[in-house]
């Protein structure tokens, strides 16, 4: 008995020892898990369980230079789809369309996205009505990998009027993801499309924050979590603009109807856009979530090119108005004085070589000055001054001018003016050498010139200044491109704007649409595009009060409008005297111009006793 | 002695270790279904746990008054209807629960039972009783061909449902008992140098080498072995390594993946070795303190996988920390040392060899389960004694104890 108990004893001390040895291995393994190395593993299961969502930054205000919003942020509600199988992500789309307006177009594009598959949520709307949001949380359990966050959605409550200057947003797509400006984008981010959101993107977007959520080990949303501290949305910056919203509600009331064309004013004394006008416009709210398809393409086959921003990116042959390019360039070339007669007078035609240039009036104006040929329109006094320019330095001063480059506004679409930049451009775009005669065309504004309306009030400014032309400019605090400067003396400006003032005179082509109270100086523009239809109809002009410096700048090109001094001269005269009121405090009227005047039967003795000089 | 006090009472350090790590388990079963999306599979388990904890408590308080000479009687009939089962189980088994691929439960009366956890005491209880019958201790590998075969009938039906970790407790029993009966160990060392032969054979360098060390073994040993037991043992070896290649061409792809994610869990961290990582994720987060009772985030978010059950250990890593681990083990170690105690002082070779071959079982248990929660061996379908849920085993563990106290508690 004990002999076998002491043999035992031997074999149970070494199975006392496997015993701890086993379990010692087992401690030893845990506590290097557990006590050296918890922190890597904590981290770990952190990782494990926290996912970061991106809490959208909201954009920045734009305002208008009377603090009216144009662009601003509602809240709104997203809804994305949690990642999961494809086929239970389908479904969930399927039944989501049960509560929320999917179209056919965007439901075929997110079932790519889902087959494509991907880490991140599936955005199905950045813009859920609220009331399927509502229906949606009520049916919580229903939709367990329903994500529904807010997220602000943009407003332009100027509607139609700030399409093309505010423009839009929209979801940031896989090409700019690639940018080097959207280093940190993600997909589903809100970025500026167009217009003054685009162009400001990086001060209106702000810096998206981050939140993180606990997702089980299926990817489903548990809660959101206070342990891990998240980075707060940086909201963007404003955006106050140099435009007046008053004014671009007036020139769209005033605004031929059912006509297509731009306008553009300018503030004379900072180039800062006063107003932008485009017709026809579009709503950019569409926009303001996720796009409609059907929208989108009834928008682009529209065939009056709602989106197509004409006073920016559209260039038309600028016609007479040209003739004040033509003025300017002589006068700062010195080859002729503003009181200097040409040597030919006109008789309605003008012989060059074995050519004859006509002029509009076959009448003929008789032999002019400078501010004379600018009220008259006269085609034979500019015909010389043409050929006294020479074609090479027309093109030589046009081009310093930058009518064939682009003006440099703070917007990201701008169209450049086609003008020829050396002789050499008639051989390579037409096949033959340019003559002399060439410069007889570009004189009165034809040949192969076209131009913005953006292009002309930049000019216009010049004229309207000192000679020098600042790049227009909507941000109120933006940095103006670099602008040029015509070398003409102020008495010799003075004498382009007398020519301009007698075109609102008595005999002169818009002296209809003169006004009571404001000294406006214009040239008309009545111009043949060799399509069909009517011309398109031109006016330049510069306004202030009597015996000041003009105080704004205002083209307005109307397509197919005919006569420039019946359809666009009434539309400068009527939007200069609405602003001219409205900025020195004087009762606003719709009665404004001449013609309206007498329509009314309201005295227009002054529109008579008015003198040149 | 034995009328004054009641034999679970005589052996109150083991009986109270087994009840202090069941209610443990209850609580931890409790803490396993508290999740963030509440599981229909795992909400109220605990308490069915508890219920047969009770019903397991009752059989002890039963079971431990019966005289050692009824064990003696019935542990072969007893072995032959458990084996039998087991048969029955193969035919007509099902799944359940976590081990739904596995036809492990035999349903009667509408209780599902795993009849693998009854075999394994009623095997030890005839391993037990067979070599306690033989006067002197094994000395020839002859010798052990009866207790292999009797082990070796169980432990291929339990293969076959397939249940490795069941297996693995039936070879864990073997060589306890066969130690304990005092088998010489160079001899215990050639019984399972085929299983080793196995294992080396995935490198026929490792495995040539292996061999010439084993025949040197088998020469130095000559003089204690029959000629034709060297050679069967070196036959064995010899097999063992031509049937590895085709026998884990025979595994399912899920076990070899086991197999594979041991050595390197990023192999495939999404499937098989999804459950290793995040067990380790857990244990290793619980840090010193833990995460707290029900407080665990890979548990909550059920990152951890089958966590009532296999891995019920990364639970209580997660939410208590390795001074919760230290003192679980601690409790089985207490538990092990104490029924080499009661091996050591049985009055008789049968209760001896029985309760160190339970002890055997469990600690195969312990040892593979928490080694496999922490990369230390490669996951096997293997519960923790006490802790994890499963009704068949939490009853069949009882059983057990209660039989080892009774054994335990006969006078010579």
């Amino acid at each position: 008995m004990s002999r076998r108990r002491n043999r035992h004893s031997v074999l149970a001390n070494r199975a006392r020892m496997a015993v701890v040895v086993l379990l010692g291995i087992l401690a030893a393994v845990l506590f290097r898990a557990q006590v050296l190395r918890a922190t890597d593993w904590l981290l770990q299961s952190e990782r494990n369980r926290l996912r970061p969502l991106t809490v959208p930054a909201p954009r920045g205000i734009i305002r208008d230079r009377d603090g009216r919003v144009l662009a601003d942020n509602i809240p709104g509600y997203s809804v994305s789809i949690v990642p999961d199988q494809p086929d239970s992500m389908l479904a969930t789309l399927r039944r989501l369309r049960e509560h929320l307006d999917i179209p056919g177009g965007r439901l075929d594009a997110l079932s790519q996205q889902v087959r494509a598959g991907g880490p991140r949520p599936l955005l199905v709307t950045g813009d859920a009505p609220f009331d399927a949001v509502a229906a949606l949380e009520e049916r919580r359990s229903g939709f367990p990998r329903l994500l529904i966050e807010p997220r602000p959605k943009r407003r332009y409550p100027a509607g139609q009027l700030g399409a093309h200057v505010i423009g839009y947003v929209g979801e940031i797509n896989e090409v700019e993801l690639g940018q080097p400006e959207f280093e940190d984008a993600e997909p589903g981010w809100i970025v500026g499309r167009s217009g003054v959101e685009s162009h400001y993107e990086s001060l209106l977007r702000g810096n998206a924050g981050t939140r993180y959520v606990e997702v089980d080990a299926a990817g489903r949303i548990v809660g959101s979590f206070g342990g891990v501290q998240g980075v707060a949305a940086d909201p963007g910056e404003d955006v106050d603009l140099n435009l007046d919203l008053e004014l671009m509600e007036w020139i769209h009331q005033v605004f031929p109807d059912g006509l297509n064309g731009a306008v553009v004013a300018l503030d004379v004394e900072t180039g800062g856009v006063l107003a932008l006008y485009s017709a026809p416009a579009y709503d950019p709210n569409v926009f303001a979530g996720v796009v409609d398809a059907e929208e989108w393409s009834r928008l682009v086959a529209n065939r009056q090119s709602p989106l197509y921003h004409r006073a920016v990116t559209g260039t038309y042959p600028p016609g007479s108005p040209w003739k004040l390019v033509t003025a300017a360039i002589a006068l700062d070339l010195g080859v002729v004085t503003p009181d200097e007669h040409m040597p030919v007078p006109c008789r309605g035609a003008y012989a060059y070589g074995n050519r004859v240039a006509g002029c509009w009036d076959s009448e003929g104006h008789g032999s002019l000055d400078l501010p004379g040929a600018i009220q008259h329109s006269c085609n034979v006094y500019f015909y010389q001054l043409g050929l006294r320019i020479g074609l090479a330095r027309m093109l030589g001063v046009g081009n310093r001018m930058g009518f064939g480059n682009q003006c440099g506004i703070d917007l990201p679409q701008e169209s450049g003016g086609i003008f020829p930049e050396s002789v050499d451009f008639w051989e390579r775009r037409f096949g033959y050498r340019a003559q002399e005669g060439e410069v007889l065309s570009l004189a009165i504004g034809q040949g192969p010139n076209d131009q913005t309306p953006l292009k002309m009030a930049q000019f216009l400014l010049a004229i309207a200044r000192d000679g020098s032309a600042p790049a227009p400019t909507l941000y109120r605090e933006a940095e103006p491109a670099e602008g040029w400067r015509l070398d003409i003396r102020t008495e010799h400006l003075e004498e382009i704007r007398e020519g301009m003032r007698r075109v609102m005179q008595p005999g002169g082509t818009a002296h209809l649409s003169s006004l009571e109270h404001f000294d406006l100086l214009g040239k008309t523009g009545t111009v043949e595009h060799g399509g069909d239809g009517p011309e398109h109809a031109w006016f330049t002009g510069v306004a202030g009060p009597f015996g000041d410096p003009p105080e704004i700048v205002l083209v307005a090109m109307v397509e197919l409008g005919g006569s420039g001094s019946a359809v666009a001269a009434p539309l400068v005269a009527k939007a200069a005297d609405f602003y001219l009121r409205g900025k020195h405090g004087m009762p606003r009227d719709t009665i404004q111009t001449l013609r309206e005047y007498f329509m009314a039967g309201r005295n227009t003795a002054w529109a008579n006793t008015r003198e040149s000089r | 002695m034995t009328g004054t006090r009641p034999a679970w009472l005589r052996q109150l350090p083991f009986t109270a270790t087994v009840l202090v790590l069941s209610l443990f388990g209850v609580a931890m079963i409790y803490s396993a279904g508290v999740l963030e999306v509440p599981s229909p599979v795992t909400e109220g388990l605990w308490l069915r746990q508890a219920v047969i904890l009770a019903a397991a408590v009752v059989g002890l308080l039963i079971l431990s008054r019966v005289p050692l000479r009824w064990f003696e009687w019935f542990a072969m009939p007893v072995y032959i209807v458990g084996v039998a089962v087991l048969a029955i189980t193969l035919v007509a088994g099902t799944g359940a629960g976590t081990a739904e691929g596995v036809n492990s439960f035999l349903s009667i009366a509408g209780f599902r039972f795993q009849p693998a956890e009854a075999a394994k005491v009623t095997t030890a209880l005839a391993l037990a009783l067979l070599l306690a019958r033989r006067e002197e201790p094994p000395r020839y590998l002859r010798d052990l061909l009866t207790p292999a075969l009797l082990v070796a009938v169980p432990l291929g039906l339990v293969l076959l449902q397939p249940d490795l970790g069941t297996a693995l407790a039936f070879v864990g029993m073997f060589f306890a008992i066969i130690y304990w009966a005092r088998t010489p160990w160079p001899l215990i060392l050639f019984a399972a140098s085929p299983g080793l032969g196995l294992l080396l054979a995935f490198s026929a360098r490792v495995w040539s080498v292996y061999i010439i060390v084993l025949v040197v073994a088998l020469y130095l040993y000559r003089f204690r072995l029959y000629l034709v037991e060297s050679v069967s043992v070196i036959l064995g070896n010899v097999a063992a390594g031509a049937v590895a290649q085709p026998l884990w061409n025979s595994l399912a792809q899920y076990q070899r993946n086991r197999l594979l994610v041991f050595l390197d869990p990023s192999l495939d961290p999404r499937n098989a070795g999804w459950q290793l990582i995040q067990s380790k994720v857990a244990i290793g987060s619980g840090g010193l303190m833990g995460k707290g009772f029900t407080a665990g985030t890979q548990k909550r978010l059920a990152f951890l996988p089958e966590q009532h059950t296999d891995f019920i250990f990364s639970v209580v890593g997660e939410e208590l920390g390795f001074v919760g681990t230290s003192l679980t083990l601690l409790l089985f170690c207490h538990l092990f040392l104490r029924m080499i105690r009661m091996a050591e002082t049985a009055s008789t070779p049968f209760a001896g060899l029985f309760i160190f071959g339970i002890m055997g079982v469990w600690l195969t248990h312990v040892f593979v389960n928490v080694g496999m929660t922490i990369g230390v061996v490669p996951i096997t379908g293997i519960p923790l004694p006490f802790i994890s849920y499963g009704g068949s085993f939490l009853l069949m563990s009882w059983t057990a104890a209660a039989i080892a106290v009774a054994l335990a508690s006969e006078d010579p």
